[in-house]
């Protein structure tokens, strides 16, 4: 006997059947809060961010400056050195042009589109990157090489949190 | 370490929304399965099942949960989880189960109910992300999956034209597919004129959200040669994880998958695998995604993927057809059952069982694999006859 040819089981159902009550659903909605401690890197990575400075750390063994910043090299496994500050400029390594938001629905009509990176930072490691956004730039501009700077938000407006950092733009 | 066999198949049809629960969907996987090589559930010693984030269900300790559907009850049960990866890591968690020598079968059962996830499971991958220095920042699944497939382009020279010619080619063979989600023929042009999502990832560039369950049966030598003339054998099984940091690698290539693979490969005594396998299954739950790991699977040279592709070589007639099932861009994509309706392609075509699919030229080894998490993670396993 072999599985080829034979009736397959599930049932496949129509989004109306889920609406007009013809099949028996629970529906649930869940609000789960949690409160993070950020830890002794992140938190550490926070605090420089609120200062308007991009800080990592420094390995000693694979000579990797690692952001975000971690207390060990997961290569070495080793604890790692020193705290080292970057530069808050870089180079797209990669982007992306999204009119989708993070629930799946899709952007408002004249919203621009989401326009996230992985920027290389200056002074750590090649290949060595963040994910962030892109701002004040013609989405069909972007590419893969520019040189982007961060945009920071205004002092007393910033929490300790990715985004102190508004957005990275060309210059 | 003992010889382990996949002696039989079964699945569910992969749906948008499936009415059956995720035990109900496991019970008829397994059912099919077991009626399959005409096993009973007493003659069954282990379970080993996979099922992907808990939140998709909203219904904490899914293993537990699934097993009954599973044929867990009263046996030992365990589930194994790695995102994506899960469909083909519970076949290489099942075969040691079996190769240890501690049991002489075990059931391998995968399932996923995506559906159940309001309004969208995509909103649950948000939490995937890291939460402190990420997920503030709002991302979803397509940006990851769009920036890497925007690497891997630019480090080759690859067009959006190239990728959607592999998604054409992966998705048609669906249709001969009994239980696949899609029934209509793509064409490159409609996947190039699909809605823009996240350039460069538009929405036919994309594997369909699915409801399914799938399950094989594994069995040791001696049990094997008694139920079966055909037995497929797994020749070697493989995983490797990435770091979690994705921003600090380069995401043209798969690094992690060509460890994973030469895992396999040694364990099957492949040294040239680009002229031994005769079929691949490279996980596709995005076009691009397929041709990047035919990279990673050490099948295809880098950079020359695309040349080879055009010139019909992974085509089901081709030097190495991929994804004669049909992928996760044609049959479906319910996460971790996904990655074993692979297994049970490679079961069903290496016994010449696949039908209309059916790879020519009696091919005896398929190497098939799944991948999953933040860009990180791979199983492989190999089979032959
Ligand atoms: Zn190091």
């Amino acid at each position: 006997m072999s599985g080829v040819e034979k009736v397959y089981g599930g049932t496949g159902l129509s989004a109306s059947q889920v609406e007009d009550g013809s099949i028996f659903v629970e529906h649930d909605a869940l609000d789960c809060e949690y409160t993070w401690d950020a830890g002794v890197a992140i938190g550490r990575y926070l605090q420089e961010l609120k200062n308007g400075r991009i800080i990592g750390r420094e390995c000693d063994e694979c000579r990797r400056i690692l952001v975000p910043p971690r207390m060990f090299c997961e290569i070495c496994w080793r604890p790692n050195d020193r705290w080292v500050y970057v530069k808050d400029t870089g180079t797209v390594n990669t982007f992306s042009i999204c009119y989708v938001n993070w629930d799946a629905s899709r952007i408002e009509p004249g919203h621009p589109p989401h326009l996230p990176a992985v920027i290389e930072l200056d002074g750590a490691t090649k290949m060595i990157g963040i994910m962030h956004i892109l701002g004040e730039v013609d989405p069909q501009a972007i590419k893969i090489g520019m040189k982007v700077k961060a945009v920071w938000k205004p002092e007393e407006e910033r929490t300790g949190a990715i985004t102190d950092i508004k957005y990275f733009k060309p210059y | 370490m003992r010889k382990v066999a996949v002696v039989g198949a079964g699945m569910t049809k992969f749906v948008r929304r499936a009415l059956e629960t995720p035990k109900e969907l496991s019970f008829e996987a397994t059912k099919a399965a077991l009626d399959s090589c005409e096993m009973k559930l007493e003659d069954i010693e282990c379970v080993a099942h996979g099922s992907a984030p808990d939140a998709f269900d909203g219904i904490h300790q899914k293993g537990e949960y699934l097993a009954d559907g599973c044929g867990g009850w009263n046996k030992p049960t365990m589930r194994v989880f790695n995102g994506g990866a899960t469909g083909v890591h519970a076949v290489c968690h099942g075969w040691y189960h079996v190769a240890s020598g501690m049991f002489d079968t075990c059931l391998v059962v995968c399932e996923e109910k995506m559906s159940n996830a309001m309004p969208h499971a995509q909103g649950f991958f948000l939490t995937i992300f890291d939460h402190i220095t990420e997920r503030p920042l709002y991302p979803n699944l397509l940006w990851i999956f769009a920036m890497e497939m925007n690497r891997y382009m630019e480090a080759y020279g690859y067009t959006k034209e190239d990728m959607a010619i592999a998604g054409a080619l992966i998705k048609n063979h669906a249709l001969n597919h009994p239980a696949a989600q899609l029934t209509e023929k793509v064409t490159v042009e409609d996947i190039l004129n699909s809605e823009p999502m996240a350039y460069p990832v538009y929405r036919l560039d994309v594997s369909p959200v699915s409801d399914g369950a799938v399950a094989v049966v594994l069995a040791s030598e001696k049990v094997a040669r008694r139920l079966t003339d055909k037995p497929v054998w797994i020749e070697g099984v493989g995983w490797n994880v990435d770091t979690s940091y994705w921003t600090n690698k380069d995401l043209y290539y798969p690094r992690y998958l060509e460890v994973a693979a030469k895992m396999a490969y040694d364990m099957a005594g492949i040294r040239e695998p680009h002229k031994e396998i005769n079929i691949a299954e490279p996980y596709d739950p995005f076009n691009y995604k397929a041709l990047h790991h035919m990279e990673g699977l050490q099948l295809s040279p880098r950079g020359k993927t695309v040349e080879l592709l055009r010139d019909g070589h992974f085509d089901l007639d081709g030097e190495i057809p991929m994804c004669p099932s049909g992928g996760l861009l044609g049959v479906g994509n319910p996460i971790a059952a996904a990655g074993t309706v692979k297994i049970a392609e490679l079961f069903y075509q290496l016994r010449g069982e696949a039908g209309k699919r059916q790879v020519p030229g009696d091919p005896r080894l398929g190497v098939a694999h799944a991948w999953g998490d933040l860009m990180q993670a791979s199983s492989v396993v190999v089979m032959g006859k």
